[in-house]
């Protein structure tokens, strides 16, 4: 089709100009297609954190500007559960195992390697109930060791019956706890598990940090909470009382937000892309006024020239799109796995990878968003060039 | 049966500062066949009237029949698909496209007739009838002599065989040498093809080519 060779050649023919337009696109459709996956990657992710307790009830203390959201680092504040309130909650729980921890961090020397770690003490029995045990045995008692998190271990070379020293004194490794993977009621893996008393005997008697409650029988918990909330919270807010599937719901309107966010910006890159092309395809029918009146002259139809002008945007940004798409599945690989693998290491028991169905669904919608721009830009310059008269577009200089 | 026929056609610019009247009431009757010269002082309304006959433009008042056709009520489409199966247009710029080869110029009108390419061998067959060497069939029209780019483009005017070609002072930018060879060339279409030429000039010695001149004056038939 002629229109389609005109259009391509005369692309040609501005070389620069058109390279730079498409380049637009190529930017706006990598921005859309890229953070939409590594959105989705940080859905997948949350997603994994979270879908393996669904059997927990959390306790925290109340504070007045807390959350709700278990990672708010303003929850590690001051506020504490008293033995009272864990009397209660136990009551409450009636027979499912409520298991009060103190979090803290303690400083960890391991032969010439030293940094903070966290410290999870709790009673002794219940250790086993939480974690498992992949080396050694649980620690027992004031006088014995402590337990080290699974990859913590692996990273110092840690195995039972090692010294490592814990806030300047020399203890054993008893065990090392598999792993576990990171969730709402601990996350042992690079931490320390000790017994409470073998915390309160070096630092005193304490109020507890959280109470992790498990709910033999999911149809119970939401029971179990009123209780809680019935014991504890009548006169003021004394405890925040979360189930997983609450929790749940935090992640998700969290990465929903992020989603749209990340999102947000890659249609704004487009936007400006748009721009671009409406610039360029202004320009070009401009330029090619006296053009445009000749063939108006020698029978081409307002729709024709219209058709013409749009192929041109068309190309531009179908090029640009392909060509974004490309790179962003490159890039978008790149990202999925790298934040995969940076979890996978840091916390992760299973492979976090995004679907290649995710992937090729986000740089497919990118593609065509990129496109759409571009026919939606270059829809008012052929619009302009076909309602152009044609004998002022002959006499244009 | 006139091949164009002007009834009283007037064209009025309404302008802020008060009405143009470019033509005025012209009476026109031009048979096929005829090679006419339309003469006169700039501003006088020649190319308004050229474009009317083109179905370029439309006259404020009067009636119009081109090839048949009584160009009232037609809407834009028609009047643009008139131009494309009846009329060639000849311009004093040349209005070459600067992205096409000459060949692809030609064959321009011919692709949006015939919706679909494959007219390449009529467009061969018009340049060499007006005497454009094959050699320059895949050059760029800026590659041509102001002559030659001329000649290309009555090739261009003459692919779809028109009933009349319209030309608009088209030795204007050449020198009187190669002018006379376009004139040359016009009055052979003329005589051989049978097309009828209408043709604005302001060159007193064209009117050996015509068989009648119209002089316009304040848009007046004179
Ligand atoms: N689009 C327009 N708007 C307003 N007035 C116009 C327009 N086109 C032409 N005119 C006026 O109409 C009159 C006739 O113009 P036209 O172009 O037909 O003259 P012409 O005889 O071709 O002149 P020239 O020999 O200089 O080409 C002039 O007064 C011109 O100013
Ligand atoms: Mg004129």
């Amino acid at each position: 089709m002629i229109f389609f060779d005109i259009a391509v050649r005369n692309l040609k023919r501005h070389k620069v100009r058109s390279v730079l337009a498409a380049v637009g696109i190529i930017i706006g459709v990598i921005a859309i297609a890229s953070l939409g996956i590594v959105g989705n990657s940080l859905s997948v992710l949350m997603g994994g954190l979270v879908s393996d307790v669904s059997d927990t009830v959390l306790v925290t203390p109340h504070l007045a500007a807390s959350s709700g959201d278990p990672f708010d680092p303003r929850n590690t504040l001051a506020a504490r559960i008293s033995e009272r309130n864990l009397g209660l909650i136990e009551k409450a729980a009636g027979q499912h195992r409520a298991i009060p921890m103190i979090l803290a961090s303690e400083r960890l020397q391991v032969r010439d390697v030293g940094g903070y770690v966290t410290v999870y003490a709790m009673p002794a029995d219940d250790i086993p109930f939480l974690l498992e045990n992949e080396a050694g045995i649980y620690p027992q008692g004031r006088s014995s060791g402590v337990m080290v998190g699974s990859l913590l271990a692996d990273e110092l070379d840690l195995h039972p019956g090692s010294r490592i020293e814990v806030g300047g004194e020399s203890v054993r490794v008893t065990g090392i706890a598999a792993e576990r993977g990171m969730g709402i009621d601990i996350n042992p893996d690079y931490a320390l598990i000790v017994t409470e008393d073998w915390y309160t005997e070096r630092h005193g008697d304490q109020d507890y940090s959280r109470v992790v409650v498990k709910v033999s029988d999911l149809s119970e918990i939401e029971g179990v909470k009123a209780a809680i909330d019935q014991q504890i919270n009548r006169r003021k807010e004394v405890v925040d009382v979360l189930d997983s599937r609450e929790i749940l719901e935090i992640y998700y309107e969290t990465s929903d937000a992020i989603n749209i966010f990340l999102l947000g910006i890659g249609a704004v890159s487009l936007l400006v892309a748009s721009v671009s092309i409406l610039n360029v395809m202004i320009i070009s029918v401009t330029e090619r006024t006296g053009e445009i009146g000749l063939m108006r002259s020698i029978g081409a139809r307002r729709r024709e020239v219209l058709v013409m002008f749009l192929y041109e945007s068309l190309i531009l940004g179908i090029a640009g799109s392909l060509v974004g798409g490309i790179v962003s599945i490159a890039v978008g690989y790149y990202v999925s796995a790298s934040v995969a693998e940076f979890f996978t290491d840091f916390a992760m028991s299973g492979g976090a990878g995004i679907p290649v169905s995710v992937v090729i669904g986000y740089v497919a919608f990118a593609m065509a968003f990129g496109t759409a721009t571009s026919i939606v830009a270059g829809f008012y310059p052929a619009w302009k060039a076909a309602q152009l008269n044609p004998i002022e577009a002959l006499r244009y200089e | 049966m006139p091949v164009i026929s002007f009834e009283h056609v007037s064209k009025v610019y309404p302008l802020p500062a008060g009405d143009v009247v470019a033509l005025d009431a012209v009476d026109i009757a031009i048979e096929a066949g005829e090679f006419i010269l339309v003469m006169g002082p700039s501003g006088s309304g020649k190319s308004t009237l050229l474009n009317i006959m083109g179905s370029l433009d439309v006259p404020t008042s009067g009636e119009v029949t081109i090839a048949g056709n009584r160009i009232s009520g037609m809407d834009d489409d028609d009047l643009t698909l008139l131009r494309r199966d009846h009329i060639g247009f000849v311009f004093q710029q040349f209005n070459l496209i600067p992205l096409l080869s000459v060949v692809e110029n030609v064959e321009y009108p011919l692709i949006l007739k015939a919706r679909q390419n494959g007219s390449r061998e009529r467009a061969e067959e018009v340049l060499e009838a007006v005497g454009i060497a094959e050699t320059h069939f895949s050059h760029k029209p800026g590659e041509l002599s102001g002559g030659q780019q001329q000649r290309v483009a009555i090739a261009r005017a003459l692919a779809n065989d028109p009933d009349f070609l319209l030309c608009d002072e088209p030795t204007g930018n050449l020198d009187s040498k190669t002018g006379t060879a376009i004139m040359d060339l016009l009055d052979r279409m003329n005589r051989e093809e049978g097309k009828t030429v209408v043709m604005v000039t302001h060159d007193p010695r064209m009117t050996d080519y015509a068989d009648r001149t119209i002089r316009l004056v304040d848009g007046r038939v004179a």
